[in-house]
């Protein structure tokens, strides 16, 4: 018997199986009756009342056939009744509920204004943080390594990062090592490779010698998929292109001037540029690897150790609204809530091209691909290893890693599924999956094996 | 004649800017060359792609938008959308705060540097290497020591701005000229007073030129730092907006950058004026 079940049914069936029969373990009725109560009709209050007043029950009846025996002759009711005449359930819940109440209720998030950043954004104008009793004001930030800068001198508590950044963080990696954590991924896939209009001939990446690529950051997917795409492709990406780091707005008005011939950008940058006229879509990150992570919601350790609690509202805050945010029926919705100038900035028809799926290729087509830009929070350690293996590929950290414990100090699985988990979600067991990056399979468990097998990378 | 001299530069920039408007609009009309397109896809596009709109856009554009602007210049949308006043206001309040903790460094430090030639000579290496340095080199080092984003940009806008002001109190001070030290020296006119009876005055003008040259500095910096540390400001308004690839909005915010500046530098100028003396 679980927290969640309710300690007053006396139907509950006492053997292993699903009390009403619809589901075929105790496990699975448990997780969709979670699900059910995840439903926001449902009062945060109501919740924990239900958790206290299970845990009293089970603490005077340890014995469930005794429960069952004493509820069948007084009836659930009465027994409630009878239980909060000698024992103070409402001041219980309310200690109860009071012991998770933030610490700090004004906190700053910063963002990078693009798609990815859409559940840390949404998350206020929709009032996800209010819902967790949080006043949160989400400031937009100029670039990846001023929300760096910002986070570490905690004007900020959290922030939006690429999905890299915070381990580049706490090992020290272009900043002072400062332990960093990942509670929970922003968004999946949503990215791709946009090139100028007159490489509309040129689509074999084969034939793209000597062009000039930009990507937002060092530690970043987008640098990661762009030269595993490169390599895979027999081009080296160190020596036969040039890669800059360019912030995102720029890359527009660089690939209109003719500075670059295209990037690998996060999404509304590159529906942007075919917006203008200037580019094309060449291949959503989508294609080279479905169901990447790209920028994550970050923390530094130190926040969740001086403010547990908080940390813990903002996190589930933001779990809540990637859910929301996962759903397609709501994505109109959130793109005309993150396009003012005070969030996203830009035009709605472009945010909105970007996360229902239905887009202008830049060619004079239009396509639909429901999947090119999703959220899903859970924090695989798995995603973590994979980066340091390109970290590691491609020089970024010289000498030995150890993958798993930097990915479990950093990606913090077994923190966010507990909260899911009371959230009445449904999380994954394992922190580990294996995928494959363009047909390569990768194994987690094999790190330094999956960066030998590559042909190209930089020699150490 | 200087009426009619006035009146008849008046006309040429009149007529300047009327060419400068007329070459602008014509350079920027609609080419409409464009290829036939599936209307779905159209839909989907901007203008610049659909009409064949130039990027750039003219002054008629600019010139709605600006009036949308001074119609409602302090409206508060939240954190990271404000009026064009709020965000003058901001970068002006930045401005001040960094120039006024200039001025009362370089002024005194100054003084000191011009009555003691041993001191002039001691530290003038260090003012020439740190006085032409950017602000944008500044920024990182001041990020990084400072750790507050607010605070680096004053701090930034207090070191580019104190230089021109230390150098030419230095100069002004030690070019008084000798007679009248010397007279006040025989009337045992004391140090102090010497200071500030005789020395102040004498190089007053040359120390409002400083400052005159040290608030166009500030200004020049302020949208450099606020571009980079964000949240308010003139300088982030040219960057949220440049992120939207408005180049409307952005010619609005260099117009107002350009207008408030030579506001500045003319307060400078009248106290200038106020100062000076004949010889």
């Amino acid at each position: 018997m679980s927290t969640f079940d309710d300690p007053f049914d006396a139907d509950r069936s006492l053997r292993a199986a699903c009390v009403c029969g619809q589901h075929r373990s105790a496990a699975e009725h448990e997780q969709s009756a979670l699900a059910l109560r995840c439903e926001p009709a449902e009062s945060e209050d109501k919740r924990y009342e239900g958790v206290v007043a299970s845990a009293v029950m089970r603490a005077m009846f340890p014995q469930d056939a005794a429960r069952r025996a004493f509820l069948k002759s007084v009836g659930a009711s009465t027994a409630l009744v009878a239980l909060s005449q000698f024992f103070p359930l409402k001041t219980a819940t309310e200690v109860f509920a009071g012991a998770s109440a933030p610490e700090k209720k004004d906190l700053k998030v910063g963002f990078i204004p693009i798609t990815c950043a859409t559940p840390i954004i949404m998350a206020a104008p929709l009032g996800f943080y209010a819902k967790h009793g949080l006043n949160v004001e989400v400031v937009k930030t100029a670039g990846w390594a001023v929300i760096r800068d910002k986070t570490i001198n905690k004007e900020y508590d959290a922030a939006h990062m690429l999905a890299p950044m915070p381990i580049a963080i706490s090992l020290g990696l272009g900043a002072n090592a400062i332990p960093f954590t990942v509670p929970a991924i922003e968004n999946i896939n949503g990215q791709g490779i946009v090139l100028a209009v007159k490489h509309k001939d040129k689509r074999e990446p084969k034939d793209w010698k000597g062009l000039k690529f930009a990507i937002p950051f060092d530690y970043s997917m987008h640098n990661y998929l762009l030269r595993y795409y490169l390599a895979e492709n027999g081009l080296d990406p160190d020596t036969d292109v040039q890669l800059r780091s360019v912030p995102p707005p720029e890359m527009v008005a660089n690939l209109r001037a003719d500075n670059i011939d295209g990037f690998l950008a996060p999404d509304n940058i590159c529906q942007r540029a075919i917006y203008d006229g200037v580019g094309f879509m060449h291949l959503l990150s989508k294609e080279i690897w479905d169901g990447h992570p790209c920028c994550s919601f970050a923390a530094s350790r130190e926040f969740i150790t001086t403010a547990p609690n908080s940390f813990a509202a903002l996190t589930r805050a933001i779990v809540d609204a990637t859910a929301y945010a996962s759903k397609a029926e709501n994505r109109k919705q959130i793109a005309e809530a993150i396009a003012p100038a005070n969030y996203i900035n830009a035009p709605v028809t472009v945010l909105e091209q970007v996360l229902t799926g239905t887009y202008a290729d830049g060619l004079g087509g239009v396509k639909t691909d429901e999947k090119r830009v999703d959220f899903d929070p859970f924090p695989w350690q798995s995603f973590a290893v994979w980066m340091l293996t390109q970290m590691k590929r491609w020089g970024q950290i010289k000498g030995d890693v150890d993958y798993k414990a930097v990915a479990e100090q950093v990606y913090l699985a077994t923190d966010t599924r507990k909260l899911m988990t009371e959230m009445g979600l449904t999380p994954p067991s394992s922190a580990y999956k294996s995928f494959a990056v363009m047909g390569k399979t990768f194994d987690p468990e094999k790190p330094d094996d999956y960066v030998a097998s590559f042909k190209i990378r930089k020699q150490s | 004649m200087t009426s009619s001299l006035r009146l008849r530069a008046g006309l040429l920039s009149i007529a300047l800017l009327a060419a400068f408007l007329g070459i602008w609009h014509l350079a920027t009309r609609s080419t409409a060359t464009v290829a036939a397109m599936n209307p779905e896809y159209a839909k989907l596009m901007g203008l610049t792609a659909t009409q064949g709109k130039s990027a750039m856009p003219g002054p008629l554009d600019v010139g709605a938008k600006l009036w949308e602007h001074l119609r409602r210049p302090f409206y508060d949308n939240g954190p990271n959308d404000k009026g064009l006043g709020i965000q003058l206001g901001y970068s002006i309040a930045r401005v001040g705060t960094g120039y006024l903790l200039a001025v009362l460094v370089a002024i005194p430090l100054g003084f000191l540097i011009g009555m003691s030639p041993l001191l002039s000579k001691a530290l003038d290496p260090f003012i020439q290497v740190l006085k032409p340095i950017s602000p944008l080199a500044w920024m990182p080092l001041a990020l990084y020591t400072i750790k507050d984003s607010s605070i680096s940009a004053i701090f930034v806008i207090f070191i580019c701005s104190v230089w021109p002001m230390l150098l030419n109190t230095a100069f002004g001070v030690a070019s008084v000229r000798k007679e009248w030290i010397n007279v006040a020296r025989t009337l045992e006119v004391g140090t102090i007073r010497r200071a500030f009876t005789v020395i102040l005055p004498a190089a007053a003008p040359t120390i409002l030129t400083g400052m005159r040259i040290s608030i166009g500095i500030a200004w020049l910096v302020i949208v450099a730092a606020e571009m980079l540390v964000g949240g308010t400001g003139i300088g982030y308004f040219v960057w949220n907006e440049w992120n939207n690839l408005s180049i409307t909005n952005v010619i609005i915010a260099i117009l107002l950058i350009g207008l408030v500046g030579m506001l500045l530098d003319q307060i400078l100028a009248r106290f200038t004026r106020m100062v000076t003396f004949p010889e």
